[in-house]
């Protein structure tokens, strides 16, 4: 807690040991704003994916489509389907679509006004099920005996590749996120490292006077985790502008869900906290190596 | 007090002196002679914790300084003032900043204002205050390197060829602020090549001369 207050305090002598400016201020500022940038994208990547496989599930479950083979008696069939449909447990209602809704369904492929009347199209029927649904196995049976031929399609052939998809993108998100730190960690010790190697005179008059390894360490890593903050607030700031740019409205595609909603604009504000902590625990680990070294 | 009991250094394969055993008292002012290389300056690293005997133990202020680790070093060096030929700064902080890097370490800021204007007055270099070290002379590098040696108050003064980079009238100057310490009671102890300036020490406070000379530390005869 104290070793935290000395860092966050410090006296303005200590916060002044290392050189203010130079090659290592450059590189880690630099490299903690792109990290940042990336890090706000790969967030509000994270949000889209989660929010657009939230969407695919809702609007297809719940939901069936039973399709009925045309056949001679093609409207008595579809009077037993429907029977059996509202008998069974785990279905809430059963509706035959009408002439109109399937030409509009039909409308992509064949253009508008198709005569229905002389094509030999399936019955359709759109079932709302419970949340917990029908026994699938035992209702597709039963209105074969209905009706020969008779699918009952839940989607799931639809909305299982489309929530993969969505979990996937959520993981490589997750995954671009754990890179994104790792390489600014690693790009922050890099030049943490550089600083201590390139300030030896310092860390000398600095032993010369009494001071302990811990001290040293401190004022590096005091220096650099204030680096890598205001790297990572700049380059936050930035991405959120970027980010709010993005063009809504688009009704399809990954896109038209990236960006922040409400309170999602809050996120991406932790991300120079994380920038921070990452300084701290990269420098104070080299740092702490490095004196240990030179003793 | 400083005590070396036994003490020898070796760099490898080479000794530069062994059994060497001394005791300075406290407040005694003490000039450590002999040739180039004979080992004056690391003796007084053995003194100032910068390197470890060989062999032997060495005392300060009555502890056994021998093993120390690391941050028991660091807080001994804080009752230590160093004083090096080629004194060393933070060249980006200036003259009053490098002074009072001993208290920034240690946490005793606060009070500080004072005894600095004060120290850096006694050193003759109040008018250099807000300046960077690179712009000094040498003989002012070497009182800044004074004062911050003993902006601690410490016991023990290591001075290491102080006057070495500096012309004769600076290396009087340097020297009257060595004597003055040494009447407030501190130990020092000073290496120097330099037997003139030994000489003009005499008459100002009771100096011992030692010697180092075929790897052993010596008394120096009373006439020098």
């Amino acid at each position: 807690m104290s070793r935290l207050r000395t860092l966050l305090v410090g006296d303005p002598t200590a916060a002044r040991i290392v050189p203010p400016s130079g090659f290592t201020a450059v590189l880690t500022i630099a490299s903690a704003a792109a990290m940042a940038f990336l890090a706000v994208f790969a967030i509000a990547l994270q949000l889209a994916t989660g929010e657009l496989a939230a969407r695919w599930e809702a609007e297809l479950k719940g939901t069936a489509t039973v399709r009925i083979p045309a056949a001679e008696d093609s409207e008595g069939r579809a009077d037993a389907v429907l029977a059996a449909l509202k008998q069974t447990p785990g279905i809430v209602a059963a509706r035959r679509m009408s002439d109109e809704e399937q030409a509009v369904l039909l409308a992509p492929w064949f253009g508008e006004g198709i005569p229905l009347d002389k094509l030999r199209l399936p019955t359709l029927i759109e079932v709302t099920e419970t949340a917990e649904g029908p026994d699938l196995t035992g209702l597709s049976e039963r209105l074969s005996a209905e009706a020969p031929g008779t699918i009952y399609d839940n989607h799931s052939r639809w909305r299982v590749p489309l929530s993969d998809a969505a979990s996937r993108l959520r993981q490589l998100g997750g995954i671009a996120l754990f890179l994104i730190g790792g390489v600014t960690a690693v790009t922050i010790a890099l030049a943490a490292s550089s600083a201590l190697a390139a300030n030896g005179q310092v860390i000398d008059v600095l032993r010369i006077v009494g001071a302990k390894d811990g001290w040293i360490a401190a004022a590096f890593t005091r220096r650099f985790t204030l680096r890598g903050f205001f790297g990572a607030l700049a380059g936050t700031f930035l991405a959120m502008i970027a980010v709010s740019m993005i063009p809504s409205g688009v009704e399809a595609g990954v896109l038209s869900g990236l960006g922040f909603d409400g309170a999602e604009w809050l996120l991406p504000l932790l991300v120079p906290f994380f920038a921070a902590a990452l300084a701290f625990g990269a420098t104070w680990v080299v740092a702490a190596r490095r004196l240990r070294q030179d003793g | 007090m400083i005590e070396l009991d036994s003490v020898a250094m070796s760099y490898g394969d080479r000794t530069l002196f062994h059994d060497v055993s001394l005791s300075l008292p406290n407040g005694s002012f003490h000039f450590l002679t002999g040739p180039s290389g004979a080992g004056k300056t690391t003796l007084l690293k053995l003194c100032s914790l910068e390197l470890t005997a060989s062999e032997g133990r060495v005392r300060l202020l009555s502890e056994d300084v021998t093993g120390l680790d690391r941050d028991g070093i660091a807080g001994f060096r804080r009752k230590i003032g160093i004083v090096h030929q080629d004194s060393r700064f933070v060249d980006h902080l200036t003259v009053a900043e490098n002074v009072l890097l001993p208290m920034s370490v240690t946490g005793k800021k606060s009070d500080a204002t004072q005894d600095l204007s004060e120290l850096l007055g006694w050193v003759g270099l109040a008018h250099v205050a807000e300046r960077r070290p690179p712009e000094l002379s040498g003989g002012e590098r070497q009182r800044v390197a004074l004062a911050r040696a003993i902006i601690l108050s410490p016991d023990i003064i290591l001075a290491d060829e102080p006057t070495g980079n500096v012309d004769w009238d600076m290396s009087l100057k340097l020297l009257d602020l060595l004597v003055e310490l040494n009447k407030l009671g501190k130990t020092v102890l000073c290496a120097t090549h330099d037997l003139n300036l030994i000489r003009h020490a005499k008459p100002k406070t009771t100096t011992r001369v030692l010697r180092i000379r075929e790897g052993k530390v010596v008394q120096a005869a009373a006439g020098l």
